[in-house]
């Protein structure tokens, strides 16, 4: 008996090494498309469902405030961006020193750091954006977009994660004021990138289009209602788009529903 | 033998929405003559287009939102936004300025909220505060009244002057606006905000020919063919008499105050009372049952708040006439002016809720 077992048993554990073998490739492939996954999920969460503009609503302030003109926006944009990414890495990569006592604090300290630089930065390479946006470049420090994302995702999270999320979080963003920026500056002005030289060098005021000639300047668009009304149509727009969606995946669902109550029938 | 069992309320004012609409249209005609005697034909021709886009806008909105088009069409509301709308505009402002101005009003104000009693803000006047904010050079080019004016401003002349900023001699509007003298005339208030700033008592300004023989040239008779229609709406019970009621009597203790006060820096009360779009605010559009306050006492407070806020915005605020910004402010504290008046119900002690 003896005898008869322990070959059985050796090819049970030669059996069960091929497995172990074949789980840990399995795993390792599993764990890589978690990871596609998660780069996936990040980036659509990003970019479109948690749009920090549009559905989280944070940072509405210079938002509103500084979308008069494209090259602005741009500005803030690529500012916001450059911050997000930077605070969400340090975030990320000191999360296990810092205690979730004072986590608040710490966060805000980094963010205040980078934004710094950005702002030093921007004073030096480009004047006359950082002239053009004001109060509003050291007033990323109080996006909440920016502190959200610490708190929420980047504090629980590896460094890389981390850094694609504030990438996606930083573009949403950004992409929402560039568009809102375009809006304002052809009702308002009837132009398009107009004086993005102060952002991009001298070269960039062949980038200046004139959409249309207005007599007179439509001031609403320009002023900060104007973005609060052109905010409310983006935002509308987005849900009419997401509830398109909705209801042509209600109509896949009950496809499945008619199959389920068939079999159960039969 | 069963009676017949319902709710309240049991006498009912038989009252459809288009025939209130019509009666409030029709109580407006008094106060557009006097308009058309004093200034032209250039409301008339704004009103028009108003109309027109009106139509438009709201046949299209109601399509896009399936919405009953015979039904909700020709209710009359929009007719009668425009028809507001079209009346407080300069008479020879640049036709595309009621175009832009009704299309907000009843696409954003109206439709987008929810279309004819979900509109939390009076169409006219924030469409009219869009416009005067968008556009403050157009919407400023007050004409004096016709007996003032040089040029002879007859129909065709008022039309291409709107459709094209010339008249067909080709005087342009500022010209229209310039006396022999070669001073640009504007509304009496506007007169005696510029006057009062340039340190001139009232009796100096209204030396000014636009203040005419009594307060305001033209504008008296302008108020008080409103002040003629709202009395007829209050008597067709088609307007609570609260509101105008309240609005007068605050605007009126405002500026008795004021004119106790400092008799040489501010206007009489009877001033207030007649110029500007005193009575059309406080008859046709305070008392928007849409936008408005519902309870007796509501209505009061709104009334008072109105009169006080539009007092102040014309003596030290930036703008001549402040009856438009006044009734959008009033606008957005009425649901809470509701909230704190609700009457008492039927059979309930005071104070019990």
């Amino acid at each position: 008996m003896d005898n008869d077992i322990a070959p059985q048993n050796s090819k049970e554990a030669d059996v069960t090494d091929n497995i172990d073998e074949q789980e840990a490739a399995a795993e390792k492939l599993q764990a890589a498309a978690d990871l596609k996954a998660e780069y996936k999920e990040l980036a659509i969460q990003g970019l479109w469902k948690n749009n920090p503009g549009l559905v989280q609503l944070l940072g509405l302030c210079p938002l509103l405030a500084v979308t008069s003109t494209v090259t602005n926006a741009i500005g803030l944009g690529v500012a916001t961006m450059l911050v997000l990414i930077c605070s969400n890495v340090t975030v990320s990569a000191i999360r296990h020193w810092v205690p979730k006592e004072i986590r608040i604090p710490i966060f805000v300290l980094i963010i205040a750091a980078f934004v710094t630089c950005v702002q030093l930065l921007m004073n030096a390479y480009t004047f006359g954006i950082y002239q053009s946006l004001g109060i509003f470049l050291p007033l990323i420090v109080t996006n909440c977009a920016i502190i959200g994302r610490a708190e929420a995702y980047a504090s629980k999270n590896p460094v890389k994660q981390s850094a694609f999320d504030g990438l996606m979080m930083g573009l949403g963003f950004a992409i929402i004021l560039i568009i809102l920026g375009i809006v304002r500056e052809i009702l308002g002005q009837g132009t398009l990138f107009d004086g993005a030289e102060l952002l991009l060098g001298d070269w960039a005021t062949v980038l200046r289009i004139e959409v249309m000639q207005l007599d007179s300047q439509f001031l609403l668009a320009i002023l900060p209602p104007g973005a609060f009304i052109a905010m409310g149509f983006l935002i509308a727009l987005k849900n009419a788009i997401d509830n398109h969606l909705k209801a042509k995946k209600v109509v896949d669902k009950d496809l499945v529903i008619e199959r389920v109550r068939v079999n159960f029938d039969s | 033998m069963a009676f017949w069992i319902a709710s309240s309320p049991h006498n009912h004012n038989q009252t459809k929405t288009p025939n209130l609409m019509r009666l409030v249209i029709y109580a407006t005609l008094p106060g557009i003559l006097a308009q058309w005697y004093f200034f032209g034909w250039g409301n008339l021709i704004h009103i028009a287009l108003a109309m027109a886009t009106a139509l438009v806008c709201e046949f299209t909105v109601l399509s896009l939102r399936k919405k009953p088009i015979s039904h909700e069409l020709f209710d009359g509301s929009a007719l009668l936004t425009a028809l507001l709308l079209g009346i407080c505009l300069p008479a020879l402002a640049p036709w595309w300025i009621s175009v832009i101005g009704t299309m907000f009003a009843i696409v954003i104000v109206k439709q987008l909220y929810g279309g004819l009693g979900h509109n939390p803000f009076n169409p006219a006047m924030a469409g009219y505060v869009m416009l005067l904010v968008s556009f403050p050079l157009q919407m400023t080019l007050w004409q004096p009244p016709l007996s003032l004016v040089a040029v002879d401003l007859n129909f065709t002349n008022t039309l291409t002057t709107i459709l094209t900023g010339f008249t067909l001699e080709g005087y342009s509007v500022e010209q229209i606006r310039t006396t022999i003298d070669g001073i640009t005339m504007a509304t009496p208030l506007d007169t005696l905000k510029t006057n009062t700033g340039l340190g001139l008592t009232v009796l100096e300004s209204i030396e000014s020919p636009v203040f005419g023989d009594n307060f305001a040239l033209g504008w008296e008779w302008i108020n008080a063919g409103f002040l003629l229609g709202g009395i007829f709406l209050i008597f067709k019970k088609a307007i609570a008499w609260q509101t105008p009621v309240s609005f007068l009597i605050s605007l009126f203790i405002c500026s008795f105050i004021g004119y106790s006060i400092s008799p040489d820096s501010s206007a009489s009360t009877m001033f207030h009372w007649f110029s500007g779009a005193t009575m059309l605010g406080a008859f046709f559009i305070l008392t928007d049952p849409v936008t408005g306050a519902t309870s007796t006492k509501g209505r009061i407070v709104v009334g008072l708040l109105a009169g006080l806020l539009v007092y102040l915005i014309r003596t030290a605020g930036g703008y001549p006439d402040g009856i438009a910004f006044a009734i959008l402010l009033c606008n957005m504290s009425a649901p809470l002016i509701d909230q704190y008046t609700r009457p008492r119900t039927y059979g309930h002690i005071k104070g019990d809720k």
